[in-house]
């Protein structure tokens, strides 16, 4: 009786150093799933999925507070790829948030702009360069096209223009889909 | 000896179709008046121009340098004036617009100075290196890697074979087989600069054995030359030989390992046009300005390969060998397995263009793509050991990962499969759209993820703004407490010594006051009353005047 009781509490005392050790040792510095969620976004930062930028996205997806279809930017790959990592359900994407859209940036009209910084303040990314009382531009290679430059902008001088696609990006299409059905007999 | 071979899996016996350009010899097209030169002809980045538009340019004349390490630069193909830097149609399957120098030819032809290599054997591999790269030298195979890449072995390599390509396994195409045909020299010259660059032990020249009078023509050339380090191999006809993975399976028996290159197997594959292209830098100092371009096909009148100057339009190549529109249904740039349709016949002549191919109108109706029967005739005949078929189900539903664990880039685009697909599947094309797809991914990714570090950097420096101000702030404050404390000390100090001069000049005042009026006589006091009194009745007169008034 004494010996079990003896091996059992050995036991539970060596476990629980072991445990104790492991989570000290093997400790995950924030949430994993988290990051991968945050991989998987588009990193516009635009916000038009109701938080604040991508990574909140990602937390309140992973808090479960958040749907996967909340983000247009991304659209539907977005959606499955988010669906296949978290093994929910893939939906069609919420049109509350906005509308799926094809790459854009943003220009900003040098001959009307002010120089009022607002748009700097604005941008997620530093992609606006400029000083007060002196023209801005935006650099287009880091623009992620959010659009969060336009409300504030005094003048409206900051216009959404498509990123058109040169030899470098451009993809084949894909193939016309297949018939599922023979092609009728010409009789001539 | 004979030289032992092995096969390849797969593969297809292809009409060749060759000797409908084999019949005339090589001319060189008449220069055209205005050459487009586009700034990426090769692999790798584009060039940058170094022209300026109204510059006069010589031919041969560099007008625009390599930017990047896996670049080349570009040169003028004929003297003349540019005219134009600008988004011009280039040769590419997607018929977009890509940057050129174009350039208003005098007639003159004229060429700037040049500097061949006098002694090559004595030059450093790396300054070889250097004078085919400042060349603009490229893979004429089709590909268009810069060559002096692949004439560095890298640190730790040995290259213990060195082959020349010159199987031209495309139907069709022949401006290998007559250059082999008519400058043996040149291409057994050129091969031993590349040998020299690279330091191989052993090279092997490979021809296709439909193609004997290049063949006979090469062996005659090297009994001449005497070079005991060159083997020239006929090998069976098979398309596609010519791919390079293949054409060392079947000289070597050895495989290229999947997403490897032939260099980790001590192999190094040039094209023989390349080799030729290298010899002519070395011997005259010649850069890339022209290249043997086949114009074929059933709507050709006069097929035949032509030496034509870099940046010439399609058009005139086409016109020069009687070219029949009304009954071309596409011309395609490449031959009728790999090449692709041009959109446009204005577009140049580029270092990679091997073949002009006018498909005529009364061809066999294409069939429409039907559902996959899952007959597996593709998979016998896919020479990369693939499984094209599970590759075409994962392409068509986008599920590129799985694509890619079935080794879709080992796919090397041959067409085998569509061309034996009983259902007609444009296979070739889903494997292209998928691989594309994959790359857009792929930089969609980078630029996600280069966003994602600004957006971090940019809440960074939001933090440390709000931090240094809140700093700011207080030290402020401190400082602000600090000195007040002081001042009210100050103020004390200073009040207090107010107070005691003030306290001073009252005792003064008090000890001093009315000393005048003090110990009067009789006299006096009577004078001061009498003064008071006049004074009292003035102030009663003026009172009662101003209440009258």
């Amino acid at each position: 009786m004494l010996a079990a009781i003896l091996v059992v509490s050995t036991l539970a005392i060596v476990f629980g150093l072991l445990l104790g050790f492991a989570s000290v040792r093997f400790k995950v510095e924030g949430d994993p799933v988290v990051d991968q969620i945050d991989a998987i976004l588009p990193q516009t930062q635009c916000g038009q999925c109701g938080y604040a930028g991508c990574r909140p996205y990602a937390e309140a997806i992973a808090a479960g507070e958040a749907e996967i279809n909340q983000c247009p930017p991304g659209g539907e790959t977005v959606i499955l790829a988010l669906a296949d990592l978290l093994g929910r359900e893939p939906k069609p994407l919420n049109e509350e948030h906005g509308e799926h859209q094809g790459k854009t940036v943003v220009e900003i009209d040098e001959q009307v702009c002010i120089g009022c910084t607002l748009c700097i303040q604005a941008c997620p990314v530093d992609a606006i360069v400029g000083a007060a009382k002196q023209m801005h531009t935006v650099v287009k290679e880091e623009c992620t096209g959010c659009n969060l430059c336009i409300p504030p902008c005094p003048v409206d001088c900051i216009h959404i223009i498509p990123v058109e696609e040169d030899i470098k990006t451009w993809c084949w299409p894909a193939p016309p889909a297949v018939l599922e059905k023979p092609p009728e007999e010409n009789p001539a | 000896m004979k030289h032992r071979l092995w096969h390849f899996k797969g593969g297809l016996h292809l009409h060749g179709h060759k000797h409908m350009s084999m019949t005339q010899h090589a001319v060189p097209l008449t220069p055209p008046s205005r050459v487009v030169l586009p700034l990426q002809q090769h692999i790798g980045e584009p060039a940058e121009p170094i022209v300026e538009i109204g510059q006069r340019v010589l031919k041969g004349q560099m007008i625009a340098k390599a930017s990047e390490y896996i670049s080349v630069p570009v040169h003028a193909s004929t003297s003349g004036t540019v005219i134009a830097i600008e988004e011009r149609t280039v040769p590419h399957p997607s018929g977009l617009p890509a940057t050129c120098i174009v350039i208003e030819a005098d007639g003159k032809d004229e060429w700037t100075e040049l500097h061949p290599v006098t002694d090559y054997q004595a030059m450093d591999p790396s300054a070889l290196r250097n004078v085919i790269r400042e060349a603009g030298i490229v893979g004429l195979g089709g590909a268009g890697f810069p060559t002096f890449i692949k004439l560095n072995p890298g640190p730790g390599n040995v290259i213990d074979t060195l082959i020349l390509n010159g199987a031209e396994c495309e139907p069709y195409i022949t401006c290998d087989a007559m250059l082999m045909q008519e400058h043996p020299r040149r291409i057994l010259d050129g091969l031993l600069v590349m040998k020299h660059a690279l330091h191989a032990r052993h090279c092997i020249i490979a021809v296709e054995d439909n193609k004997k009078a290049a063949h006979t023509m090469l062996v005659n050339a090297l009994h001449e030359h005497e070079s005991e380090f060159i083997e020239i191999v006929q090998i069976p006809t098979r398309y596609p030989t010519g791919g390079e993975k293949q054409l060392i399976k079947v000289l070597t028996g050895k495989e290229v390992p999947s997403n490897g290159l032939p260099i980790n197997i001590g192999m190094v594959c040039h094209n023989v046009a390349t080799a030729a292209a290298v010899w002519e830098t070395i011997e005259s100092g010649k850069p890339l300005i022209s290249r043997y371009v086949t114009v074929t096909g059933e709507a050709v009148e006069t097929p035949r390969n032509l030496e034509v100057l870099i940046g010439t339009p399609f058009r005139q190549l086409l016109e020069a060998c009687g070219w029949q529109p009304e009954q071309t249904d596409e011309v395609l740039m490449g031959g009728p397995m790999m090449g692709f349709g041009m959109t446009s016949l204005q577009a140049p002549v580029i270092k990679t263009t091997n073949c002009l191919l006018a498909r005529p109108k009364n061809q066999p109706h294409r069939h429409p793509a039907m559902p996959c029967i899952r007959c597996g005739q593709c998979t016998n005949v896919c020479p990369a050991k693939l499984l094209p078929q599970q590759l075409y189900w994962y392409a068509r539903a986008k599920d590129f990962d799985k694509a890619q664990d079935f080794n879709l880039f080992d796919c090397i685009e041959c067409g085998c499969c569509a061309y034996v697909c009983p259902s007609h599947i444009p296979l070739v094309q889903y494997y292209r759209f998928a691989k594309t797809e994959i790359w857009a991914m792929e930089r969609d990714k980078q630029k996600a993820d280069h966003a994602r570090r600004r957006h971090e950097f940019h809440q960074y420096r939001l933090e440390r703004k709000r931090q240094e101000d809140e700093e700011r702030k207080r030290k402020k404050k401190e400082l602000l407490k600090k000195t007040q404390g002081k001042q009210d000390t100050e103020e004390d100090a200073k009040k207090a010594a107010i107070e005691a001069a003030m306290a001073r000049v009252k005792s003064k005042r008090e000890q001093q006051e009315k000393k005048n009026v003090d110990n009067l006589t009789e006299q006096q006091q009577q004078a001061i009353h009498k003064v008071e009194q006049r004074r009292q009745r003035l102030r009663e007169a003026e009172t009662g005047n101003e209440e009258k008034s």
